[in-house]
């Protein structure tokens, strides 16, 4: 009878170590179906127009069988350049703000509030800007208030709480020892925290900038909402751009045949971005962590 | 010393700017609530909650209980996976296993996909190649995969944070592995898990690129696995797309808002219990 128990409970013990196992496997899974439903389904595409045509090409007109995605890569460049024009300064100095600067009382307040920021849904910040952001563009700079510019704005503010957790981490890294030695050599503690603190804070500080990057170029329904969504080259960051996440969105609901196997292998392009930014922030990180 | 401070001006330009910057991120935060709130509540009208959706009234019923589908089935899903293999890889996985690095970049290459590849292999798998239709179905299981790496990675903070005591008691007790997991490590690690999951239920309410091409955009409620769903959110975009209801959208907008933040909050409030102990 005890035998028997124990024989059971071996087995139990067994089949419950392979469950576990195997849902280990699931996200092993998941990245190589996307992987491959993603490629297998663009190859078509990367063939009958061409890789070059497909990657170079300005001309994005379905109707005339035209398929040039180069309009939506500067699109999701631009608007991701601008955010980081706008969004690092602010984001990296609320980052010291909130390290090395804040009373306690106020951190309390401005911690919950920055993690509050980074909850809001993108839908949301769409609807913002839609209601305030091309308004307030479109009388202060001209043009129909749609552009790169908004975008830029918008996802500035998205990617403000991505990098002040991460930058904020990093500069709460450094050992103290750097911000006293600094102090002993007379320094304010302004100048320490900035040129002796912030320093040794860099690989941390670059790995949130990354990821604050990759948000950015994965960003669609904020966008969409905001950037005109014209697929051409724009001369201006008042005009409006198509950027490649928005590009899917707004064509894949009435896309067939070569059109539709463009749209994926415009994910494609997307997915591959996001993959070399992603490899690039883990090897940050990891050198921030040595 | 106090004076050689105040005399330097480069730390002073130095506070000032952070001082400006950390006003301007609060000032973000404020105008983009403030403004959201104040032109959303005044909207909210009885007929806003109507049981059925017409194009007239705009009612978010229909996406809220789709909204309500879509969470808990997502999560039926994606919490068993995300749990048991973050069981596996902190308390079965041998130290060195190379199993555990594929897994552990593997989970992190899927938290940084952007939701609309999310969507575009969602529309691909379920829909062309398992031929299911717009669906809650299809949905639910593309935001699964969405918040796995999620669930993964807080279950398994929450069970590193489990004092190896507990273990070692148990095992010398003659308690087999299995025993040890569920009846010592997991209950000490629930808080750290249910914030994970609360955290989770978060990212699948503001999802709304990875749902179009998947549970579609019709103001159903949710009747079958089969039935195709909006959420909240995404009746956000669709209502503020068609640029005809404004006011609507504005009330929408502050229901999601306010459902958000509740969630976000209630999230840390069970990680800052957790931190106490």
């Amino acid at each position: 009878m005890k035998e028997h128990n124990l024989r059971a409970a071996r087995v139990r013990e067994q089949a419950m170590h392979g469950l576990f196992l195997a849902a280990a496997c699931a996200s092993v899974a998941a990245v190589a179906l996307i992987c491959a439903f993603l490629f297998a389904n663009s190859i078509p595409a990367f063939v009958e127009i061409g890789p070059l045509n497909f990657l170079l090409g300005t001309e994005w007109r379905p109707g005339n069988d035209l398929y040039g995605i180069f309009p939506m890569i500067m699109g999701s460049i631009y608007v991701t350049a601008g955010a980081l024009a706008l969004g690092v300064p602010v984001a990296l100095l609320t980052a010291i703000f909130l390290a090395r600067f804040c009373p306690p009382k106020l951190y309390r307040l401005l911690k919950p509030a920055v993690n509050l920021l980074a909850g809001i849904p993108s839908v949301v910040y769409g609807f913002f800007g839609l209601v305030v952001l091309v308004p307030f563009v479109r009388n202060a700079f001209g043009g129909n208030g749609n552009s790169i510019l908004t975008a830029s704005v918008l996802l500035a503010m998205m990617i403000l709480p991505t990098i002040v957790g991460v930058a904020e981490a990093a500069i709460r890294a450094v050992p103290e020892t750097y911000y006293e030695g600094s102090l002993a050599l007379g320094a304010t503690h302004e100048r320490s925290v900035f040129f002796a603190v912030f320093p040794a804070a860099k690989s941390g500080v670059m790995a949130g900038v990354i990821l604050g990057v990759g948000r950015a170029v994965g960003e669609t329904m904020a966008v969409i909402m905001v950037a005109g969504n014209q697929p051409r080259l724009p001369d201006s960051i008042l005009e409006g751009v198509r950027t490649l996440t928005t590009n899917i969105v707004m064509d894949m609901s009435y896309a067939i045949g070569l059109h539709r196997e463009a749209l994926i292998a415009t994910g494609t392009v997307l997915f591959v971005f996001i993959m070399i930014i992603n490899v690039l922030f883990s090897l940050t990180k990891r050198r921030s962590e040595r | 010393m106090r004076r050689a401070k105040r005399r330097d001006p480069l730390s002073v330009a130095l506070r000032v700017l952070v001082w400006i910057a950390a006003g301007i991120t609060a000032g973000v935060l404020l105008l983009l609530v403030g403004y959201i709130l104040v032109k959303g509540i005044p909207n909210l009208t009885p007929e806003l909650f109507a049981w059925a959706y017409t194009s007239d009234n705009c009612s978010m019923m229909p996406a809220l209980m789709g909204t309500l589908a879509m969470t808990v089935l997502a999560l039926v899903i994606a919490a068993p996976l995300g749990i048991f293999s973050a069981i596996y890889l902190v308390e079965y996985a041998p130290k060195s296993s190379k199993l555990v690095k594929v897994v552990r970049m593997t989970s992190e290459t899927l938290s940084g996909i952007p939701s609309i590849v999310y969507g575009l292999f969602g529309y691909l798998f379920f829909l062309v190649e398992l031929r299911l239709t717009y669906s809650l179905l299809a949905g639910a299981c593309t935001l699964a995969i969405m918040i796995l790496p999620l669930i993964m990675r807080t279950t398994e903070e929450a069970l590193l944070a489990v004092d190896p005591m507990y273990r070692e008691g148990s095992f010398g007790l003659g308690a087999g592995r299995l025993r040890t997991v569920f009846r010592i490590v997991l209950p000490s690690a629930v808080p750290g898990i249910l914030s994970g999951i609360i955290l989770a239920t978060g990212r699948i309410d503001g999802e709304t690129a990875a749902l179009i091409y998947t549970a579609g955009t019709a103001a159903n409620h949710p009747e079958t696995l089969m039935t195709s769903v909006r959420t909240l959110s995404v009746h956000m975009y669709v209502l503020s797309g068609e640029g005809l209801h404004i006011d609507q959208a504005y009330a929408t907008a502050a229901v999601l808002l306010v459902v958000v933040v509740v969630i976000n909050a209630l999230s840390s409030f069970i990680a800052k219990r957790l931190a106490k102990g």
